[in-house]
C-alpha cells in the first residue's frame, strides 16, 4: 500500500503541450506511471507523442477543458505544469471537472490567487498538493512531478517535505541504506497551499505499509509546530524530522515564498525544541537524515521491517 | 517588493484612504518648496529609507518655519540612518517626505497579512499604536484584535465597524475608521500587498481619521500584473549583488560570513548554510541556481559570489535530480576556468553519473576537491577556509 497515488492511479496533464509539462510527463510514461491525456485550451482533437528511452513509443490525446479529458480518459489526478498567471485557474477547473487529486508544480503563483483556490476547494471532494513542490511518487508504481525517480525504493517509509532537493537528498540517504519508501510527498514551499504536513501525516497513520515518517520543515509560519502537537496525541508511528535554515537571517525571504522569519515567529530553534519535545528526534544536519532514522528504527525494533 | 512611504501613501490617497497632505523632495531647495506649497504651521521632514525605525534614529523632524524646513532638509539628506532594521552599516537617504504636522490625539495599529494558518487575508488593529506589534502581540497579546476575510465576498463593513469599536475608536468617529479599513482592504487586494502596514493609525483634534505612516510590501509573484508598482522600484534600497542575481533567475542574499555557497534547491540552500554553521565555518551567502544549473547560470553564481570580498572559499552542492552529474561537472570546471578561480573550491554531487562527475572534477587540472558527501564536503571547505 501507499497513499494518495499507486499503480492504478491515471493521470492528466495539465499544460502537457509546454515545454516543462511534456518533459515531466515523458519522465512519468518512462517511470511506468499511467499518463492518459493532457490539457491545453485551444489544443483539443490533437495528441502528444513520446519517444521513451526504452523504445516505447506513445501516444496522449490532448483535450481543451479538463472536464471533456476527464470524461474520456477516466483520470483521477492531474497535474499542473501552467505557467503562474493561468495556474490557479487550472487548480480551479480540475477541481471542478471532479479530479481526485490534483498536483501543482507551479512556481510562482500570487498568494492571493492561492487563497481563493483555497476558498475555492473549500467542500470539494478534492485534494491539492502543492503549489511550488516537487509532487508525489509511490516507488515503483506512480511517479508524479518533477523527482528523479530513481534514487526512490519500494518501502515502508513515509517522507512529507515543504522542500524539493532536500527531499531527494533524504529519500537517497534511505534508498542507499536499503531503506525504501511507501510514498514521498513535497507539498511545497508557499505560504498558502494544499495539504499540510497534518494531511499528509493523517495519510501515513493510516496506511498499514507505512511503518515510520521522515518530516522535512523550515523556518516560516508554524505548520511544524502545529504538526509536531498533532503526532504526539494521536500518530501510532515513529516520526523523524529535521528543520532547514538554523542560519537564516530574519526579514529575509530564502528563495521560497513561504522560507521567512517574520515578526520573531517560524525560527528553525522554535520548530525543533516544539519537535523535540513531542517527542520527534531531529537530525542534527541533512546529511544525517537517515541516520536519525535508523537509529530510531532500531530503538523501536522495525529496522528489519524497513530493510527492503 | 517594499516601497517608500510617500510611494505608499499616494497609493492610498488614489483609493480615497486618507492621509496628510505632502510631497516627496530629492533636495533641500524642492523639501522648502514643497513646505511653502503646503502651508501648515508645522510641517514634518521625513527620511525616506526602506527600513522601519526611522523617527527613533532621527531621521523624523518637526519643523515650524521654513528655515527650520532648510535645516532639517540639509541635515537628513545624504546622511546615514542606522536604525534596528538597517544594519549597523545603515542606509543614506535620498529623499524626503515634506508632510503637514497634525493634531495627533491617539495613536492605533492597523496591519494587514495573508495568514498562512487559515489561508486567508486578516486585518489586525490595536490601540498601541506607534509602537512595534511583535512587541505588543509579546507583552499583551489580547490588544491585538483581528477579522478574518472570507475571499468570497472581501472585508465586510461589520467586520470594519466590529474591528474599530474593538480598537476603542471614539464613537463618532467608527464610520470613519471603517471606511479608512475598507479602503485598506481594498488597496491589498487590488494590488496584491503581502503586507499593508499603519502604524500609526491616528485620530486627530479635528476628528480625522488618518494613516501617519504607511508601510506596503508587495507579492513579487504578483508584480507580473502590476507594472505601475514596479515603476516604483528604488534600485538604491536593493542590494547590487541581488538585483545582479535575479536577472539570471539566481536567488541570492548576501550573509556575513567568509564560505561562498552555491546550491541547486531553497531547501538544500539554507540546509547548507546550516551544515557549514555546524561544522565551525560561517556561509557568505544563500545562492539558489534553481533546476538547471548550466555552465552560463554557474559562471555568473560564481561572479556573483566572488564579488563579495570576504569570501575565502566556495563550496557547490548540487543533488542533480533531472540533470547529470557529468554535465554539471563540465559546467563547474568550464565557469571556474573561464573566471580564473583563485579560491578554494569544493564540489559536492550526487546524483546520475557521479562518479564521471567527480572524475571530470579531479582531473580538471583546478584546484577543485570533489567531496563524498554534503557532511564530508561542508568540513572539507571550513577547514579549507581557515
Amino acid at each position: 500500500m501507499s497513499i494518495l497515488v499507486n499503480r492504478n492511479t491515471r493521470v492528466i496533464t495539465q499544460g502537457i503541450t509546454g515545454k516543462t509539462g511534456y518533459f515531466h510527463a515523458k519522465g512519468a510514461l518512462e517511470y511506468g506511471t499511467q499518463m492518459v491525456g493532457g490539457v491545453t485550451p485551444g489544443k483539443g482533437g490533437t495528441t502528444v507523442d513520446f519517444d521513451l528511452e526504452d523504445g516505447r513509443k506513445v501516444s496522449l490525446p490532448v483535450f481543451d477543458t479538463v472536464r471533456d479529458a476527464v470524461r474520456e480518459t477516466g483520470a483521477t489526478a492531474s497535474v499542473i505544469y501552467v505557467a503562474p498567471p493561468f495556474a490557479a485557474d487550472a487548480i480551479m477547473e480540475a477541481a471542478d471537472a471532479g479530479v481526485e487529486l490534483v498536483i501543482c508544480i507551479t512556481e510562482g503563483i500570487p498568494v492571493l490567487d492561492m487563497v481563493k483556490v483555497k476558498r475555492y476547494l473549500e467542500g470539494k471532494p478534492v485534494r491539492l498538493i502543492g503549489p511550488n513542490c516537487p509532487g508525489v511518487i509511490t516507488p515503483e508504481e506512480c511517479k508524479i512531478g518533477i523527482m528523479p525517480g530513481y534514487i526512490h525504493k519500494k518501502g515502508h517509509v513515509g517522507i512529507v517535505s515543504r522542500s524539493g532537493t532536500l527531499t531527494y537528498e533524504a529519500v537517497y540517504q534511505l534508498t542507499t541504506r536499503g531503506i525504501g519508501q511507501s510514498t514521498a510527498v513535497g507539498i511545497g514551499g508557499d505560504p498558502v497551499k494544499g495539504m499540510e504536513f497534518i494531511d499528509v501525516l493523517k495519510l501515513f497513520n493510516e496506511d498499514p505499509d507505512t511503518y515510520a515518517v521522515i518530516m522535512i520543515g523550515e523556518i516560516g509560519g508554524t505548520a511544524e509546530e502545529e504538526a509536531a502537537e498533532w503526532i504526539r496525541a494521536n500518530m501510532t508511528k515513529p516520526v523523524v524530522g529535521f528543520i532547514g535554515g538554523a542560519t537564516a537571517p530574519p526579514g529575509r525571504r530564502m528563495g521560497h515564498a513561504g522560507a521567512i522569519i517574520s515578526g520573531g515567529k517560524g525560527t528553525a530553534a522554535e520548530k525543533i525544541a516544539k519537535l523535540n519535545e513531542c517527542g520527534i528526534k531531529v537530525a542534527p544536519t541533512p546529511a544525517e537524515i537517515g541516520e536519525t532514522l535508523v537509529s530510531v528504527l532500531k530503538e523501536r525494533g522495525l529496522l528489519e521491517k524497513c530493510l527492503t | 517588493m517594499n516601497i517608500h512611504e510617500y510611494q505608499g501613501k499616494e497609493i492610498l490617497r488614489q483609493f480615497g484612504v486618507a492621509v496628510p497632505r505632502g510631497k516627496v523632495a530629492f533636495t533641500v531647495d524642492e523639501a522648502v518648496e514643497v513646505a511653502r506649497e503646503l502651508g501648515s504651521p508645522v510641517v514634518v521632514v521625513k527620511a525616506q529609507i526602506h527600513a522601519g525605525g526611522r523617527g527613533k534614529a532621527g531621521g523624523v523632524k518637526i519643523a515650524r518655519n521654513l528655515d527650520e524646513v532648510r535645516k532639517h532638509a540639509s541635515e537628513l539628506l545624504g546622511k546615514v540612518l542606522v536604525t534596528h532594521q538597517t544594519g549597523p552599516e545603515g542606509k543614506e537617504v535620498k529623499r524626503l517626505l515634506i508632510e503637514e504636522g497634525c493634531d495627533i490625539r491617539k495613536e492605533y495599529y492597523i496591519g494587514i497579512v495573508v495568514d498562512r494558518a487559515s489561508g486567508r487575508v486578516v486585518v489586525m488593529g490595536s490601540e498601541e499604536g506607534g509602537t512595534e506589534i511583535e512587541e505588543v502581540a509579546a507583552r499583551s497579546p489580547e490588544k491585538i484584535i483581528r477579522e478574518t476575510v472570507d475571499p468570497a465576498v472581501g472585508l465586510l463593513p461589520f467586520q470594519a465597524r466590529r474591528l474599530a469599536y474593538a480598537i476603542n475608536i471614539p464613537k463618532e468617529l467608527v464610520n470613519k475608521a471603517a471606511d479608512f479599513l475598507m479602503g485598506l482592504y481594498r488597496v491589498f487586494v487590488e494590488k496584491d500587498c503581502s503586507l499593508a502596514e499603519i502604524n500609526p493609525l491616528v485620530v486627530t483634534g479635528s476628528g480625522d481619521v488618518i494613516a501617519l505612516d504607511a508601510k506596503l510590501n508587495f507579492d513579487d509573484n504578483a508584480l507580473f500584473r502590476h507594472p505601475e508598482i514596479l515603476e516604483l522600484r528604488d534600485l538604491d534600497e536593493e542590494d547590487e549583488k541581488e538585483i545582479q542575481a535575479s536577472k539570471f533567475g539566481l536567488s541570492y542574499i548576501a550573509l556575513d560570513g567568509n564560505i561562498g555557497c552555491m546550491v541547486n534547491g531553497a531547501g538544500l540552500a539554507m540546509a547548507t548554510m546550516d551544515i557549514i554553521k555546524h561544522y565551525g565555518g560561517e556561509p557568505a551567502n544563500f545562492l539558489d541556481v534553481g533546476g538547471g544549473a548550466s555552465k552560463e547560470k554557474v559562471t555568473e553564481a560564481f561572479k556573483i559570489i566572488l564579488a563579495d570580498p570576504n569570501v575565502k572559499g566556495i563550496f557547490v552542492n548540487i543533488f542533480g535530480g533531472i540533470m547529470r552529474c557529468d554535465v554539471i561537472a563540465e559546467g563547474v570546471v568550464a565557469a571556474a576556468r573561464e573566471i580564473g578561480l583563485d579560491r578554494p573550491l569544493v564540489v559536492r554531487l550526487e546524483g546520475t553519473n557521479v562518479e564521471l562527475g567527480k572524475k571530470i572534477l579531479n582531473e580538471s587540472g583546478l584546484k577543485i576537491v570533489a567531496a563524498d558527501s554534503m557532511a564530508d564536503g561542508a568540513q572539507k571547505i571550513v577547514s579549507l577556509v581557515q
